[in-house]
């Protein structure tokens, strides 16, 4: 049967038609205010080609799948399944204490929170090297956090304040951080898809014609539902499948934009089926469950890094929170919000360690209390940080420090010290 | 005899040719000629020779040699990798312009005009010119946007804005209009070699003009300094300010001038964001009278940008107000002698230096 990831073999043939599959089944659970039932086309589609056949391990108890003829259930090791668990908690702790610091007035403007959607960052994220890229939204400061941003460093931010990452200029949604290439941080919807796109172009760019060898640095582009509907999103998608770029584009389709459902702004909800009309793959996961995200990013991300093209995962999550800390959140049906927490990644992740014995309770309480700690390390050296100083604010305009140029002999202009003022004649 | 005819054939046909070529450039021993054209394709092939960091992108750039074939013989001397045709996707295009620009690479994004650049100002403001600002220095946007700009030849409101002021008023960018080759080939180096975003406005109908150009001017590494106006025509009476075509403008404008007894001095200002106020000022305190001149919309453009800087810096020493000149306050017309009314003529930057310097005619009626 013809795979989403066998398709470059295929020379890039479009995936009009749904290959016909026994293993086609509805979620137990309908999907809550749609009037059809949300098939899981997608994964079951994502055939891994070293396993033989059979769907994503399911580890959730809502869809109970084959498991795979190899070493039963687990896919992952107990330090893996640690490092997850730590990731996911960091993630929900410190957004949890964003709400905290806002309603008591040391974070203001506007801020997204990221809870319930830990899964897919730390899915994705956990399996990237320091030199791949993130390319995130507003909804960023878990992105930072998975990807190595020191906590501090993010509070610091958030409280705008100079030892932030970017010494309080760039704020909740302007994240940044060229150590740990996490490039932004847009507000804009749908304007981080095409940064990305270009940092996967320069990524091939390296290895085509600067020569260096061996650079295979992935991009991950992050962004929502509500964005699949812009122009932006299709152009990249048009171009990274013709350019065979390394990028994966995930969605974190949380069923809502602002107060929108996505079921009323898109014309076609099924966001992954918008990847075989560009040529890539087009791959629909639980977004609630970090390990079978982890095995679809693998999979997206190794073909990206190998060269094959681009992917689009669409990654089916839901935030708990309002849209932002000033949303009254009040078109959210209460029965909806029940559901997805009653799937909260956390707890599944905690539950499948303890039932396969990859730790006990001991020890993930051990780690909720160590990030409890880190926390509150993080917001006392976000206060006891210092306001940026009044010369701060006209720096950093320009990387150009006067804003002259550079010269012929390769240096700034305005290091020249016969660089005088006045008309330049020539 | 078929052989003799060919002959024959040949020779007139190179003689046909050969005027051709001269006209391109006269090598005679004053000066050498180049048209803008071959200045900005100079520039770019010279700057890719130099640092393989640079690549160029837009529309009909590679195998159409550029729709302006500025981009002429860049795709056969630099291959397909460097010199991207890309789909009609300004906002995708640019976008991914300035993802390859944070991680090092430098690109040249041409739009093919800069009207084109409304699909894509997303990422050249929000994403190029605040980048640097947002993450505190950490990620410097070394690109280039390149094309076209300002009104051409019966092209339609919708092919003819000028674009200076509004990407001018942008802390972040830096904004550079060339006038002649010179300036064309020197500011062009500067900006691919600068490591902040630049918005390189060019002009259609000044492609095809000659310039005189130096020696100097040929070396591969010259390139001029950005932030910085040049005086074209030193005078004593009047100060005419003005960037890109209308440069051409006024320094015709100061030629009829001297016959009435009237000294203009004309400035090139070259580059509109940061702009060379002390060059201005330094002018104002010498002859006392402003009259700037731009192709734009009149309201909000770089005139009163100057007019404000002036009057802030050097006020006491303006004997006349400050008279903008700028393009009509309509989208352009079609019909060619409605947008000849709507584009400044030289008639009217002579009727405005009279008017400031014997203030004989009262002020025309704004509509």
């Amino acid at each position: 049967m013809a795979t989403a990831f066998s398709a470059p073999k295929l020379a890039a043939q479009p995936f009009s038609t749904i290959s016909p599959s026994s293993q086609d089944r509805p979620l137990k659970i309908p999907f809550l205010g749609s009037t059809r039932k949300l098939r899981c086309l997608g994964s079951s589609r994502l055939n891994l080609s070293r396993r033989p056949s059979g769907p994503v391990v399911a580890v959730s108890d809502v869809v109970k799948a084959k498991k795979p003829t190899q070493n039963p259930s687990l896919l992952i090791t107990k330090d893996e399944g640690l490092e997850l668990y730590e990731d996911m908690v960091l993630g929900r702790a410190f957004e949890d204490m964003c709400a905290q610091m806002y309603y008591r007035g040391k974070m203001f403007g506007f801020v997204h929170l990221y809870n319930g959607q830990e899964a897919v960052s730390t899915g994705f994220i956990k399996l990237l090297k320091q030199q791949d890229s993130v390319v995130s939204t507003y909804r960023d400061h878990v992105h930072a956090l998975s990807k190595g941003v020191p906590s501090r460093a993010v509070m610091s931010e958030l409280f705008g304040k100079s030892t932030g990452c970017c010494r309080g200029q760039g704020g909740s949604m302007h994240m940044f951080s060229s150590e740990h290439n996490l490039i932004g941080g847009f507000a804009f919807i749908g304007e981080g898809i095409p940064v990305a796109t270009g940092a996967a172009f320069s990524s091939k760019y390296r290895r085509e014609v600067l020569k260096e060898a061996n650079c295979d640095h992935v991009t991950l582009a992050f962004f929502g539902d509500g964005t699949c509907n812009n122009g932006q999103f299709y152009e990249c998608l048009n171009m990274a499948a013709l350019w065979k770029l390394p990028i994966v584009f995930v969605v974190e389709n949380n069923l809502w934009a602002i107060g929108m459902s996505h079921l009323r702004a898109t014309s076609d909800p099924q966001i992954y089926k918008k990847g075989p009309a560009f040529g890539m793959p087009g791959v629909h996961v639980d977004g609630m469950d970090v390990l079978k995200v982890r095995e679809v990013a693998k999979e997206a991300i190794g073909r990206a890094r190998r060269g094959e093209g681009p992917t689009l995962v669409e990654c089916e999550t839901y935030r708990f929170r309002g849209h932002s800390l000033a949303d009254p959140d009040e078109l959210r049906d209460p029965a909806e919000k029940a559901h997805y927490a009653a799937r909260d990644p956390i707890t599944a992740l905690k539950k499948y360690l303890i039932e396969n014995n990859l730790a006990g309770e001991a020890e993930l309480k051990a780690i909720d209390k160590k990030i409890d700690e880190l926390l509150e390390d993080a917001v006392e050296f976000a206060e006891e940080s210092p306001l940026p100083p009044r010369s701060q604010l006209l720096e950093n305009v320009f990387a150009d420090p006067k804003g002259f140029g550079i010269g012929p002999d390769g240096r700034y202009r305005c290091e020249d010290p016969k660089f005088t003022e006045g008309t330049a004649h020539v | 005899m078929f052989g003799v005819v060919k002959q024959k054939m040949l020779r007139l046909s190179l003689t046909q040719i050969r005027p051709a070529v001269s006209a391109l450039r006269s090598y005679s021993s004053a000066a050498k000629q180049m048209t803008v054209r071959e200045a900005l394709n100079s520039a770019l092939d010279e700057e890719m020779s130099a640092d393989p960091k640079v690549f160029l992108m837009g529309e009909e750039v590679g195998e159409y040699q550029g729709a302006y074939k500025i981009s002429k013989g860049l795709l056969e001397k630099y291959g397909p990798e460097r010199v991207l045709d890309t789909p009609i996707t300004e906002a995708g295009f640019a976008g991914i312009g300035v993802g390859a620009a944070y991680y090092g690479l430098k690109p040249v994004v041409e739009f093919m005009t800069f009207n084109f650049s409304m699909q894509a100002i997303d990422h050249i403001i929000n994403s190029a010119a605040k980048s640097n600002y947002m993450s505190a220095g950490q990620m410097s946007v070394p690109i280039v946007f390149r094309g076209p700009n300002g009104a051409a030849a019966g092209v339609g409101a919708q092919h003819s804005q000028c674009y200076a002021s509004w990407y001018a008023s942008c802390p972040g960018l830096k904004v550079l209009m060339p006038y002649s080759s010179e300036d064309a080939r020197g500011l062009l180096k500067a900006a691919i070699r600068d490591p902040d975003p630049v918005v390189f406005l060019e002009n259609e109908l000044l492609y095809g003009e000659s310039f005189p150009v130096s020696d100097e001017f040929l070396d591969s590494s010259f390139c001029l300094p950005i932030g910085k106006a040049k005086i074209e025509r030193v005078g004593k009476d009047v100060t005419i300010t003005a960037f890109s075509k209308m440069v051409g403008h006024a320094l015709k404008a100061a030629e009829i001038l001297e016959k009435d007894g009237i000294d203009a001095e004309v400035i090139n200002l070259r580059s509109i964001r940061p702009l060379d106020r002390s060059t201005i000022s330094a002018s104002i305190r010498k002859t006392n009278r402003l009259i700037t001149v731009e192709e734009g919309f009149p309201q909000h453009g770089v005139g009163a940008e100057i007019c404000a800087s002036v009057v802030e810096e050097s006020f006491a020493y303006l004997d006349a107000p400050v008279e903008r000149i700028a393009g009509a306050d309509v989208p352009m017309p079609y019909a060619a002698n409605l947008e000849r009314m709507a584009v400044p003529q030289v008639e009217d930057i002579v009727r405005a230096a009279k008017r400031a310097c014997y203030r004989s005619e009262p002020l025309a009626a704004v509509a």
